[in-house]
């Protein structure tokens, strides 16, 4: 096989890709690539190619479009390429449309019978490929022709197969909830797989389906923890091991599901805590995957209910993080201290230095992330600080996205914060004059409705000392050359409103400045307007107050052209200001009272002050008017429509043979009560053919889908569901019989974090601080705890007092962990059995644990509870789990050694022959080296990389 | 004064209030924004070229020529004791380089970064483990077999395996079957030449 190098290809492709790889400019690569698109049309219409050759073809088109030229004369062929029947072609193909195709492409309608055709292959090679292909491909129109095969593969029995169809099942949840949304319970059902694959692939769906809907999933808090536990506990195949941690990217997923679970929920939280804390300590944070895991778990920490003893946990991980000299974890150590501060805000102030020295950082992306903790942390006595410093950085950067970003940040902190309305009035001007255009016009409008409604509690005369301050500066600012139009909007809208309000300027003066305005940004036609609408505002002012207008010449002359503009509303509001020239002051008044533009404008819905004008009308002999909806023309219509939606949707696209009527009624199983078990997720093969045949009968049925998921449960063995529902009593009958080994357990965490805090502080000690660091410390975290009592002003920062409630209250809830430590050992961990080979609905006799939960539930449910509670349960525990984790150690051994042999085998593979084990991998790199010089010399030979002093890459990173 | 015509716009916008910055906007990238951990998986060489492609969110030709040169001239021109991560339009790149290759992956805000570069790492150890001490050759000349080992790893832009060996295997699978595959169809075309003739 080609992996040795695997120069197999023609010559005319290993050509074409050493001079793409010596082209010296990007003009002279485009100039190869067209010259090969060329040559590609021409053999590729080629009725008799051989399959090879026609191969090669579509992997040079694969690498035509991959260089960003458009490949889409060849689609076709790869789409026909899909249909043969040798899999090493089919991959080919099926490769070539997942690259080629987006899943709105009119070609996929094409290719779904060959899918169809390969999902019922009995290759699972093939199946996995097609599998591949329908993640890619299938659209919300042609997930009804696949999904009864994709259902039915969920009970494959290879794992790959299983673990691709519930990813295949996933992305047919997000292209299209409805049509799965009767399926989703075979999520739960495939979290207790025998393969870990599978169930990782599993928490991917759960995950979504969490995020929106926490509360209909709060039953598998148990499961999701035991799961943790024993994944910590490395139960799993060392297969999963990744740099010495146990399943860390399982691990990552389950904290993450975890977070949302126990998001303001404290027995849910109560559940966590346990196996959190045990993460934190076990976590190895000298990797990077280990420091990855952290992070989640300081992520779960912070979004869960609050427990003391793991946010101290939590807070150690952060000072590691933003102690060390790696910027990855200086910056995840400045995320996660963004999500702790809402918890205990008080832990900011320890770190204070290190996040001055992330602030002065020259990396870019760790600056970016300072300022989004300094936007969370803003109080009304850092503000000033900080939005300044926001604003420097807003100017010295490029990049516009985060530029208007920057800037709204600026502004939502100014209008929340702002210290006096001096301040506010100067900080927005800036945001405005740097980042002009960029800011959201919805931010303009919320100034000027802010200048006009005033700070809202305080009086008038603060109010209008805001405007005149406000003017002031716009008058000053109008000076300036080139100004963005949003912010020329803003002023001209002051300038109208409030510019003679305190009687500082006069009229003309305004007026006069309004005009130039108009002159010198005549191209911006949404200025001009403003500023014609302004001086409307002046002169209306002026009329009502009884003084005599007398227009400045520049202003006439600007009238006059706006009266013959090629823009209607510029015309249209020139015209008005002729008219409302000519009126006396009584009418001014009337049709634009000053100051009044927060005053709401009611609006007569029913135009009730046209009915004497409709009754005149119908005594004359008018037709009344009809309500649309009792028109009876329109509601055919309506109707109509209704019906041809409802058609489009229940079939639409119809991709499989009709079926005989008789098969719905044979699948119909009388419904029985099992309300009790209908949670627990089981495996249940069989179940799922029956599914699909009710899911083909459209809409009505789709509801006896669903209840006979809950079917067929009994006598099947549970696995993880078992927990949920002892966990509601467990902890709260346990809280009873507090132990004393769970007591002495939480000195011993507590002396240890003791110790941890002091050697940080003494460590603190020593690190040299330049003053002005220190001074702009102390600004902005407010130096000691000064800053923190000071009640808050804005709606930013939690009530204090209700937080130190929180506290004692997590406080009192340590004790519980306590004894919920016992609770839990109570609760026996399930078995995983992964690579057990099939679902057994007898305990095996080996298992001790089994014949004690025989004894201990006499097969209900719900009888459980109280046996939980039960003294012997709780008494006997201990020696269970010791006996327990033997046998179990036992059975994953023998396990491993049958996944390796399973490896070894001969007719595996070429490359992989005999290098199942690391230490075997190792030693073989000594050939290796041999090829990877081989490789350097074909490189210096064909000039690949030219610029590149060594192309034999990874050997050092690896070695 | 309740004459202005932008006074009715004004009350509307206002009442909204200050945009979220959690969800900002994209006006050069309207796709829908399924929740998935990657959006696309990018291998540029030092000197820009492109390596391997993976675009696991829909993009257009022309918006991914673009995405490519934008996001090469962030990621080349980083220095090497810096983040490993970048900020781009409202996303977050996790990039790592190895050797001459930069391997590059987008993700969304709120994602764990140390994960993905772990996920970087673990594709990089398979494609070790798979063509025997990887080189930048061996991808430049197998691009599409990066690609079925992508498609392993990855699926629908999430994690598909976390195991190395369950991955091997799979890729084992599947090019020992294609070569039996091969052998056994030139044996029974032999058969049948034989038979009939």
């Amino acid at each position: 096989m080609g992996s040795q190098g695997g120069f197999y290809q023609s010559k005319e492709f290993l050509d074409l890709v050493k001079s793409i790889g010596e082209a010296r400019s990007k003009a002279e690569e485009d100039r190869i690539v067209l010259g090969e698109i060329e040559t590609l049309k021409r053999r590729i219409s080629d009725p008799d190619i051989p399959k090879r050759k026609m191969k090669e073809y579509i992997i040079r088109l694969v690498y035509v479009e991959m260089l960003g030229h458009d490949a889409s004369f060849g689609y076709i062929h790869a789409v026909k390429m899909t249909h043969d029947d040798s899999l090493l072609v089919k991959r080919t193909g099926y490769l070539a449309v997942t690259l080629f195709l987006n899943e709105d492409h009119d070609l996929i309608i094409l290719i779904v019978n060959t899918i169809q055709k390969d999902l019922k292959s009995d290759n699972y090679l093939v199946v996995c490929t097609a599998l591949n292909a329908v993640c890619k491909l299938i659209n919300e129109e042609t997930i009804p022709a696949v999904l009864p095969l994709v259902v039915e593969l969920l009970a494959h029995p290879k794992e790959a197969v299983r673990k691709k169809a519930i990813m295949a099942l996933h992305r047919f949840y997000q292209k299209s909830p409805s049509s799965v949304s009767h399926l989703v319970s075979n999520f739960r059902k495939r979290l207790c797989d025998n393969d870990p694959g599978v169930m990782g692939a599993t928490l991917c769906p759960l995950f979504e389906l969490i995020t929106i809907d926490v509360n209909s999933y709060k039953d598998l808090v148990m499961s999701f923890v035991s799961i943790l536990k024993q994944v910590t506990e490395r139960r799993l195949p060392k297969a999963y091991d990744y740099h010495q941690m146990p399943a860390p990217f399982i691990q990552i997923k389950l904290l993450k599901i975890l977070a949302l679970l126990g998001s303001g929920d404290k027995q849910a939280s109560e559940n966590m805590y346990t196996v959190v804390g045990d993460i934190f300590r076990k976590c190895d944070s000298s990797s990077n995957i280990g420091n990855a895991v952290l992070y989640e778990c300081i992520c779960c920490v912070s979004s869960i209910y609050p427990n003391p003893k793991l946010l101290e946990s939590a807070a150690d991980a952060i000072s590691r993080f933003l102690k060390s000299d790696s910027h990855n974890l200086k910056y995840m150590g400045i995320d996660a201290l963004g999500r702790l501060i809402k918890i205990s805000p008080e832990i900011a102030e320890q770190h204070q230095l290190a996040v001055i020295d992330c602030l002065e950082d020259p990396d870019d992306t760790l600056k970016r992330k300072t300022f989004e903790l300094l936007y969370k942390m803003t109080k009304s006595t850092n503000v000033e600080v900080i939005v300044d410093r926001m604003i420097d950085y807003m100017i010295s950067i490029n990049d516009n996205h985060y530029k208007t970003e920057i800037a709204s940040r600026c502004v939502e902190l100014a209008e929340q914060f702002a210290p006096s309305n001096q301040w506010f009035i100067q900080t927005m001007n800036k945001v405005f004059a740097h980042a002009g255009d960029l800011v959201n016009t919805k931010v303009a409008h919320n100034l000027m409705r802010l200048i006009a409604e005033g700070f809202g509690e305080e009086d008038d005369t603060a109010d209008s000392q805001l405007r005149s301050s406000a003017v002031e500066s716009y008058l000053h600012i109008l000076g300036e050359p080139k100004l963005p139009s949003v912010f020329l909007q803003v002023i001209c809208w002051v300038l109208g409103e409030y510019g003679t309000a305190d009687g500082r300027y006069s009229a003309s003066y305004i007026t006069g400045k309004l005009c130039d305005v108009a002159e010198a940004y005549s191209d911006d036609e949404t200025v001009k307007a403003y500023a014609v609408t302004a001086l409307m505002k002046i002169y209306a002012i002026e009329i009502a107050a009884g003084r005599k207008v007398d227009m400045l010449p520049e202003c006439q002359a600007l009238m006059e052209e706006f009266l013959a503009s090629h823009s209607t509303d510029l015309q249209q509001r020139a015209y008005e200001l002729q008219a409302v020239i000519g009126l006396d002051a009584h009418a001014v008044e009337s049709i634009m009272p000053s100051d009044a533009s927060c005053e709401d404008i009611e609006v007569d819905k029913a135009l009730s002050f046209l009915n004497g004008y409709i009754q005149d009308s119908i005594e004359k002999g008018a037709q009344p008017y009809i309500p649309e909806s009792e028109r009876s023309g329109m509601l055919n219509i309506s109707n109509f429509r209704n019906q041809d939606h409802h058609e489009a949707s229940s079939h639409g696209l119809r991709f499989e043979a009709y079926e005989l009527p008789n098969q719905t009624v044979q699948s119909r199983i009388p419904p029985a009560s099992l309300a009790s078990t209908e949670l627990v997720p089981v495996p249940e093969p069989m179940y799922v053919r029956e599914s699909y045949q009710t899911t083909i009968v459209p809409s009505a049925s789709s509801d006896a889908g669903s209840t006979e998921l809950k079917l067929r449960l009994d006598g099947v063995q549970k696995k993880w569901g078992r927990q949920t529902h002892s966990s509601a009593t467990s902890t709260s009958s346990s809280t009873s019989q507090k132990t004393v080994n769970g007591i002495t357990q939480v000195d011993g965490s507590n002396t240890s974090n003791s110790r941890t805090r002091e050697t940080y502080d003494s460590r603190k000690q020593h690190v040299e601080v330049t003053p002005e660091k220190q001074k702009l410390a102390a600004s902005l975290f407010g130096g000691s705890s000064k800053s923190e009592k000071k009640p808050a002003t804005g709606h930013k920062i939690p009530k204090p007092s209700s937080h130190v409630v929180e506290k004692s209250h997590a406080r009192k809830s340590s004790m519980e962990i306590a004894s919920e430590k016992k609770a839990s050992f109570q609760q026996p961990p399930d078995l995983l059995d992964f690579g057990e080979p099939t679902v057994k609905s007898a305990a095996p006799s080996v298992d001790p644990f089994k014949e004690l939960e025989g004894l201990l539930e006499p097969t209900t449910q719900v009888a459980s509870d109280e046996n939980h509670g039960s003294t012997t349960a709780a008494a006997k525990s201990p020696d269970i789990m010791g006996l327990y984790t033997e046998t179990h150690a036992g059975i994953y051994d023998k396990d491993d050694s049958d996944i390796l042999s399973g490896l070894s085998n001969p007719p595996v593979t070429n490359m992989f022959g005999g290098t199942t084990s690391m230490q075997v991998a190792q030693s073989s790199k000594g050939p290796n080296l041999k090829d990877a010089l081989e490789k350097d010399a074909l490189v210096r030979q064909m000039g690949v990389t030219p610029s590149s002093p060594n192309p034999n890459l990874f050997k050092d990173l690896f070695g | 004064m309740r004459h202005n015509p932008e006074e009715a716009q004004r009350h509307q916008k206002s009442e909204s209030g200050i945009p979220a910055f959690e969800a900002p906007e994209n006006p050069d990238f309207p796709f829908r924004l399924l929740s998935r951990m990657i959006h696309f998986v990018l291998l540029i060489s030092r000197q820009g070229k492109v390596r391997l492609t993976k675009w696991y969110s829909p993009y257009s030709q022309k918006e991914r020529t673009k995405v490519i040169r934008e996001l090469g001239g962030v990621i080349l021109s980083r220095g090497p004791k810096l983040c490993n991560f970048v900020d781009w339009r409202g996303f977050k790149v996790v990039y790592k380089r190895y050797a001459s290759l930069y391997f590059c992956m987008c993700i969304d805000q709120d994602d764990n970064e140390l994960e993905v570069l772990e996920i970087i790492h673990h594709f990089v150890e398979i494609l070790d483990r798979y063509f025997g001490s990887v080189c930048e050759l061996d991808l430049i000349f197998n691009f599409h077999k990066a690609y079925y080992i992508l498609d392993e790893l990855l699926l629908a832009g999430e994690l598909q395996e976390s195991s190395k060996k369950t991955v091997a295997r799979l890729i084992a699978a599947q090019d020992s079957l294609v070569e039996t595959a091969k052998e056994q169809a030139s044996s029974i075309s032999n058969i049948i030449a034989q038979a009939t003739k």
